[in-house]
């Protein structure tokens, strides 16, 4: 049996800059995995050596909360050593070039980089030059392919499947990482995608990534199986892109109305940190169809998976 | 000194040349065009046989460089610019004014010339600021400029800020009987974009520059130098919809021309995502844009609504280029990676003749600019090209003459090359691999 025709158990690759890059079988084959971790994560003493005596620093050029600590959770549940540099500790603030940062950090020797940043394209520029393993926790308004992974392991549990549903996104498809790394996946894994917004705040050319635009939240919601959302940072409001937040509520507000002509059993998604109110109601954001905390349980899992298997995952484990 | 070129292909649109003819040339000044002028060396002199496949004709001009001094000397300087010009085959290069401080002063512009004139290689024709430190409030002193030297104005990296300003500058030009040159870009539609509007900028979450941004400018000045009876001439055009607005304006008999770059009739935004994703070589303003846009120049370089090409060479250094695409300053280098191209993308693919090289990148730029050179006639300067159209060459950033290294084309095997380049009767550029050898006067 030749090695194509085996199942694939490692990412053979050194880096996950984006869905972009990942095969469907790959993207299977980490949420599988996920399934395993999730399990680790149920446990009493929620530790497994996996990563034991590597190093893994979290270099994160923009603020964040949810996705460092979920990164953290997960590297430290392998067992991993870990470490995370933030904006404004880092020599960056001192006028230091982004590559020589990474080189600095490079030399101490990590396995792994798990890096935000806010210029789409950072984490490609670095994996030309760095040794270690870079893992892209999001850059500028490109990709952030854990999130959409872990999305997509929160819909697989739930529905059993990705293939054939529809997953309606909706808010400010121009600034963001998490609509672009979401299109690629659920549009590789045979969902059917329809994406909403304002047309102030949607990407001249979007449509080439194999999406149905529309303008019209209630089109973009009829009959989905999945609704997700996403933030309005509330500085566009003063960069003209809508009047004010009140006619954004009012025209594309995620609204108990609204979710009523969705499928009976559909699940409303958020990556966070929401705006209550602005993007989405709270008695949708708190209601029985919400899966926004399970999405961010889901993260470490999936997380883990990516970690584990960008280090070899099971071909490393027979190798030591 | 007499010096004859003997044999080889003469194109040269303005005197209505094209076959095998001899040169002869009088210190810096071309004496006669002809058959058979060996004769004329009898009092004595040297001559150069040219082999066959080669194409001689009148010195490329390029009229759109940025040399970088004063100011900016880690990225380029008169001397390394101009080296770089004859490397690529140009005998003449116009220079913007956005320098550190900016050519808005004779002062400037006297250095300029120092500077080229120390360098001996390619000739330097400053171009001067529209504004006062261009920064579109007052008209700089432009009479004084002419005065000394210079041969068009521009604000070039920035448009000239408001209509008002513009519709004075195209009035106060035409005194002088010089071009506006306009870098046409609305910036309250380009905001702070890095790259084409369409679904390559889409997918790689860069934010966008809209081809209106660019048509927007410059039908307003079409527009007003119509209404003034000025020239404008629309710099690097890279839109369609731009090109659209120049035809017009042409039809109407507005006093406009335009020129486009060998990047936005070679290349389009998929260069971002591949070979090399984010590439910062591919950031230039204004940006490579689409199929369409691309076609569209294709096209004008074909039909002759395009008058020049220029290469809006830019150079900066490694370190300015070895950053974050959206922190990257925009701009490649041009001047020696524009005959490959051409020859390449336009001649070899049977789009456009010799002779229409020779019209869109020495006649029209010399016409344009109403400077010295454009063609062989007796009398003329002997400001000579000589091509070698089968050449194959390899684009080697090492090998580059300018300072900078920073092009796309690094890697690229194309064919069309530069055999030797003669300013003013002096052989300033030979390239032994072109089947030409020659030994290069030394200042």
């Amino acid at each position: 049996m030749d090695a194509a025709s085996q199942p694939l158990t490692a990412l053979r690759r050194k880096d996950l800059l984006g869905i972009a890059d990942l095969s469907a079988e790959e993207i299977v084959l980490i949420l599988d995995t996920a399934d395993a971790m999730r399990e680790v994560g149920q446990r009493a003493i929620k530790k497994v050596p996996t990563l034991r005596g590597r190093t893994v620093v979290n270099l994160f050029f923009e603020p964040s909360t949810r996705t460092r600590t979920s990164f953290e959770i997960a590297e430290k549940r392998l067992s991993a050593d870990t470490l995370s540099v933030a904006i404004g500790t880092s020599s960056v603030v001192k006028g230091e070039t982004l590559i020589d940062t990474a080189m600095t950090i490079e030399a101490l020797g990590p396995s792994m980089i798990v890096m935000r940043h806010s210029s789409s394209g950072a984490c490609h520029m670095l994996s030309r030059i760095c040794r270690s393993g870079i893992i892209n926790a999001g850059d500028g308004t490109h990709e952030h392919p854990t999130q959409a992974l872990l999305d997509a392991y929160t819909i697989r549990d739930r529905k059993g499947r990705l293939q054939g549903l529809k997953v309606a996104i909706v808010g400010d498809l121009l600034h963001s990482r998490v609509l672009r790394s979401n299109i690629l996946l659920l549009t590789r894994l045979g969902a059917e995608v329809w994406v909403c917004g304002p047309r102030t705040l949607i990407p001249t050319g979007i449509e080439r990534m194999g999406v149905t635009v529309t303008t019209s939240v209630e089109a973009a919601v009829k009959d989905a199986d999945v609704i997700m959302m996403l933030r309005i940072q509330l500085e566009r409001m003063q960069g003209g892109f809508f009047p004010s937040l009140r006619e954004y509520f009012t025209t594309f507000g995620m609204t108990e109305a609204r979710v009523s002509r969705a499928k009976e059993d559909v699940m409303i998604m958020h990556p966070g940190p929401m705006n209550r109110g602005v993007e989405i109601a709270s008695e949708v954001a708190d209601g029985p169809f919400s899966v926004i905390l399970d999405q961010v349980a889901n993260g470490v899992a999936v997380r883990m998976a990516v970690l584990y298997l960008l280090a070899g995952g099971a071909e490393d484990e027979a190798a030591a | 000194m007499k010096r004859l070129l003997k044999g080889g292909r003469v194109v040269d649109p303005a005197a209505g040349l094209d076959g095998v003819f001899d040169i002869l040339i009088d210190g810096d000044r071309i004496a006669q065009v002809g058959s058979n002028l060996a004769q004329s060396l009898a009092e004595g002199g040297s001559v150069i046989t040219i082999p066959a496949g080669l194409v001689i004709c009148p010195g490329l001009i390029d009229m759109h460089v940025h040399l970088r001094e004063p100011g900016q000397e880690h990225k380029e300087t008169v001397a390394t610019g101009t080296a770089s010009a004859v490397a690529g085959g140009f005998t003449a290069v116009a220079c913007m004014p956005n320098t550190n401080p900016v050519n808005d002063n004779a002062g400037v512009t006297e250095l300029i010339l120092r500077k080229a004139a120390e360098a001996k290689l390619a000739r330097v024709y400053p171009i001067g600021a529209v504004s006062r430190g261009q920064k579109g409030e007052q008209l700089a002193d432009i009479a004084e400029l002419h005065a000394a030297g210079c041969v068009a104005v521009t604000d070039d990296g920035h448009p000239v800020a408001t209509a008002l300003l513009a519709r004075r500058a195209l009035e106060y030009t035409s005194m002088f009987n010089m071009p506006m040159i306009e870098h046409c870009e609305d910036q309250s539609l380009k905001t702070d974009g890095c790259a084409h509007e369409g679904p390559r900028a889409a997918e790689l979450g860069l934010k966008g520059i809209p081809g209106a941004a660019e048509s927007i400018m410059a039908a307003r000045d079409i527009l007003l130098a119509e209404m003034t009876g000025g020239h404008v001439h629309i710099a690097h055009m890279s839109a369609w919809t731009t090109l659209e607005a120049v035809r017009q304006g042409k039809a109407r008999g507005v006093k406009v021309t335009c020129e486009v770059t060998p990047h936005h009739f070679t290349l389009t935004d998929d260069l971002l995502a591949e070979p090399l994703a984010y590439d910062t070589n591919t950031k230039m303003n204004p940006p490579l844009r689409e199929a369409r846009d691309r076609d569209a120049m294709l096209a004008g370089l074909k039909d002759g609504s395009i008058d020049v090409i220029a290469t809006d060479h830019a150079p900066h250094h490694y370190d300015e280029k070895n950053v974050e695409y959206d922190r990257a300053p925009f701009g490649i280098v041009g001047l020696e990676t524009a005959i490959p191209l051409v020859f390449d993308r336009l001649v070899h693919t049977g789009l456009i003749g010799v002779a229409r090289v020779v019209e869109l990148m020495s006649t029209n730029p010399a016409k344009i600019l109403s400077i010295p050179g454009g063609t062989l006639a007796a009398g003329s300067l002997a400001d000579i090209t000589i091509l070698a159209p089968d050449l194959e060459v390899t684009i080697d950033r090492a090998r580059l003459r300018s300072r900078s290294k920073n092009t796309p084309f690094h890697g690229w095997t194309l064919r069309g090359g530069v055999a030797a380049t003669i300013v003013g009767g002096r052989i300033v550029y030979s390239n032994p691999e072109s089947g030409l050898q020659l030994d290069t006067d030394h200042a």
